[in-house]
Order: C-alpha cells, then structure tokens, then sequence
C-alpha cells in the first residue's frame, strides 16, 4: 500500500519508535486497571454473586416449599384415611355390641316375663286352693247345719246335744270323704 | 483544496501517534490519558449503578451488567481456569476485558477516534499486569521450584529431551507471553488505525487535493471503503479485547493446574 503513495522519508518528520512506550502511559495503564480490578472485586462481584446466589436460594426455597406443602397435603390426606377406617371399624364395633346388647335385653325380657307368668300361674293356683280350701270348709259347715236339719226333720228327733250332734256331722262326713277318696283312688287306678 | 494545484500527500505513519499534551506543561496529560480516564469512568458508572441495588428479578440496567458480566465469568474465567479457583480471577479479568474493550472500541467511535493501545505503553501496562499475575498465582501455589518445574517440564517427556525442553517451554511460557501478549494487541489496534487513516486521509488528498478527476472519483470509493474497514476494525477491536483476556485467564489456568 505504501507504494501507492509519495516517498515518506522527509514527510516523517520526528523520530516515532512506536515500540517505545511512554512512562506516564505505563503508570496509568497499571492505575486504572487496578482500580478497575478493585471495583469489581469489591462492588460488582460480591453484588451480582450474592442476587445470583439469592436467585438459586429463592428458586430452591420455591421448590422446597412445594415439596414441604405437598408433603404436608399427603400427610394430611393419610390422618384423614385412617381417621376414616377407624371411624367405620368403631361404628361397626357399635352395631355389632347394639346387636349383642339388643338379644341380650331380649332373653332377659324373656325370662323376666316367663318368670312373672309362672309367678302369675302360682299365684293363682294358691288362690284358687285357698278358695277352694275356704269353700270347702264353708260348705261342709253348711252341709253339716243343713244334713242335721235334713236329719232331724226326717227322723224327728231333736238332736239338742250338741256335742253329739257335732260328732255324728264329723263321723259322717269322715266317712264321706273316706268313701270319696277310695273312689277317688279306685278312679286314678281304674 | 485549490483545483491544478497538487499538493504532495504525507502518508500516515507512526507521526499520526503523536499526541501533545492538552494542556500546556502538563507533559503526562495526553489524549490517550483522557480516553482510558473516561473509559473508567464509563466501565466505573456503569457497573457500579447495574450492580448498586442487584436484587433477585434485575431491572434492565442490572440485567445488561449481568449479561457482560457473566459473558467474563463463565465463558471466558470459568472456561480457562476451572470452576474451582476462577472466582478470584474475575474482577482482574472483568476489568482487564471492559477496559480494554471500551479502549479498543474508542478507535471507532466518532469524535473520539483514538485507540488508547496504539500506544504500546499500555498494551505493556496490560500485559505485565496479567504476567505478574499468573507467575505469582503459579508461584504462591507450587512453590517458586515447583512452578518452574510445572512451567519447564512438561510431563511425559524423556529425560534426554529435558535439556532441550527447559529453555524451550521456558521462554514460550515465561519470556514470550508477556511480549506476545502486548504486541499482538498492540499492532492490531495500531495497524487497524493507520489502515483507517490512509482510506480516509487518502480519500480526502484524492478528492480535494490532488486536483485529478480521476482520483477524485477513486477516492470516493477509497471513502466507501474506509467506512467498511471501519466495520472490521470494530469487530477486531472487540476480537482482540476477548483474546487478551482469554489468554489472561488460560496462562492463569496453566499456571495453577494440577498436572499438564
């Protein structure tokens, strides 16, 4: 290219070694690269590396929080199932003690009342002996008065002693059943 | 500009790389000095307000400084060193690439239009900065025998071989990477600006004072064609940020591996 244009030689004026450095040049090359150095060592790098490192925090704080949440939701979800079966085991439970507990008042009643009826039946079996007893008794006071008034009129005679009277109603009548309770016997064998 | 009057064109050369001082008597004080100083600035402004409120959900701008920020961390810290130990080497490597982007970059932006490496001075600055950091990691970490031997003696070589070896890998690993470094990032930038000056420059003789119709008309391609240089020198500009410093973070890596 330097062909191109006119000798240089007298156009070059001043001895320029370009490879000759200025010292003042040196001097500020090494200043401001050491303030540069400085600035970034104490304001950008420890600025941008603790966002970037607030970054990650905050993306991995995100992420754990899901998983802590999502952990908790199962966890939850678990309490809850087993919350649920323990719930159905005890209402089954109940049922089955209310099914027990139900036949069990049932044969109690049920022995309750064939035991007021047997005592209702006793009961009335003694009353009825007494009554019969009492009948008994009041009738054969009575056929006793009315026999001897049947007697006397029939043999005529006056059976005033009383004593007697008494003996003969008590003979006969011990004679009655006697009788009575041989046709009873004679019956129940026949 | 006057037509028929030819003047003679001086072709741009290391004269083009000379910048007085701005300020009379303040020798120190030269373009240069003032684009890296607002390039500091800038990277300085800029990380400091994205990073200032970083919170979980970023806001643009401190998304836009994650985005440069992680390109450091992971595809060119982490990539080369390990994701052990590349943490420590990430606010170097941050500043090292952001400073020298926005330096490079300054060649293409109008007005400014000055890559601060063209002066060799801080591509030196730059390159001694990361060789004594990857000799002293290297160093503090296997000892000063044990980190020659690591740099020196590549595994798996014969013994008969080492005396050859040594000087060698010694001088690749240690000598030259410091001098490769600054150079190749320096003649970039260098040559990638004196390529623009001579379209543009050239142009402009061709145009304006060379009084030729013919060149005048060469010449508005010559500016067509500057404009596109312009284009790639913004993609080497960028490409040669990126190489300084993932050279930066493998020499760091090499220094402080294992085993070869």
């Amino acid at each position: 290219m330097t062909t191109l244009v006119l000798p240089l030689s007298e156009a070059a004026g001043e001895d320029v070694n370009p490879l000759l450095p200025h010292t003042p040049e040196i001097i500020f090359g090494f200043v401001f690269l050491v303030l540069l150095a400085i600035l970034f060592a104490k304001v950008v790098v420890p600025k941008f590396e603790k966002a970037y490192a607030d970054r990650t925090a905050a993306i991995e704080g995100g992420m754990e929080d899901a998983k802590q949440a999502q952990a908790e939701a199962k966890a939850a979800l678990d309490k809850y199932n087993a919350q649920l079966a323990e719930a159905r085991q005890e209402a089954a439970k109940i049922r089955e003690d209310a099914r027990e507990q139900g036949a069990a008042i049932i044969a109690e009643m049920r022995e309750q009342a064939n035991a007021e009826s047997e005592r209702i039946v006793t009961h009335a079996r003694a009353q009825i002996d007494a009554e019969r007893a009492q009948a008994v008794a009041s009738l054969r006071s009575e056929v006793g008065t009315m026999a001897t008034t049947l007697a006397g009129r029939i043999v005529g005679e006056s059976l005033e002693d009383e004593a007697r009277q008494r003996r003969t109603v008590e003979r006969f009548l011990a004679d009655l059943e006697a009788s009575e309770s041989a046709r009873q016997a004679v019956g129940t064998d026949g | 500009m006057i037509a028929g009057v030819p003047t003679e064109f001086i072709p741009p050369g290391p004269q083009n790389f000379d910048t007085p001082p701005i300020i009379d008597g303040v020798e120190w004080f030269t373009k240069p000095v003032l684009v890296s100083a607002l390039s500091v600035v800038v990277i300085i402004w800029f990380y400091w307000a994205a990073s200032r409120k970083a919170a979980i959900v970023p806001s643009r701008l401190q998304f836009a400084g994650e985005l440069g920020y992680n390109f450091v961390r992971n595809s060119i810290a982490r990539d080369a060193i390990g994701s052990q130990e590349y943490m420590k080497y990430v606010p170097y490597l941050c500043g090292l690439f952001y400073f020298i982007l926005l330096n490079n970059v300054a060649g293409t932006i109008p007005l400014v239009q000055f890559p601060t490496f063209s002066h060799i001075g801080w591509a030196y600055a730059a390159a001694i900065m990361s060789w004594i950091i990857y000799n002293a990691v290297g160093i503090r970490k296997k000892g000063l025998w044990g980190y020659f031997k690591h740099q020196t003696m590549p595994a798996g070589v014969p013994v008969w071989l080492m005396p050859l070896m040594i000087p060698i890998e010694f001088i690749s690993n240690i000598v030259v990477r410091p001098i490769s470094l600054s150079l190749r990032l320096f003649a970039n930038m260098f040559a990638g600006h004196i390529l623009l000056l001579v379209f543009v420059l050239g142009g402009h003789y061709m145009v304006f004072e060379s009084g030729n119709v013919l060149l005048g008309g060469v010449g508005v391609i010559t500016f067509i064609f500057g404009l596109a240089i312009a284009g790639l020198e913004l993609f080497v500009q960028a490409i040669q940020a990126y190489i300084f410093v993932v050279l930066t973070a493998q020499y760091i890596g090499s220094a402080i591996a294992d085993e070869h």
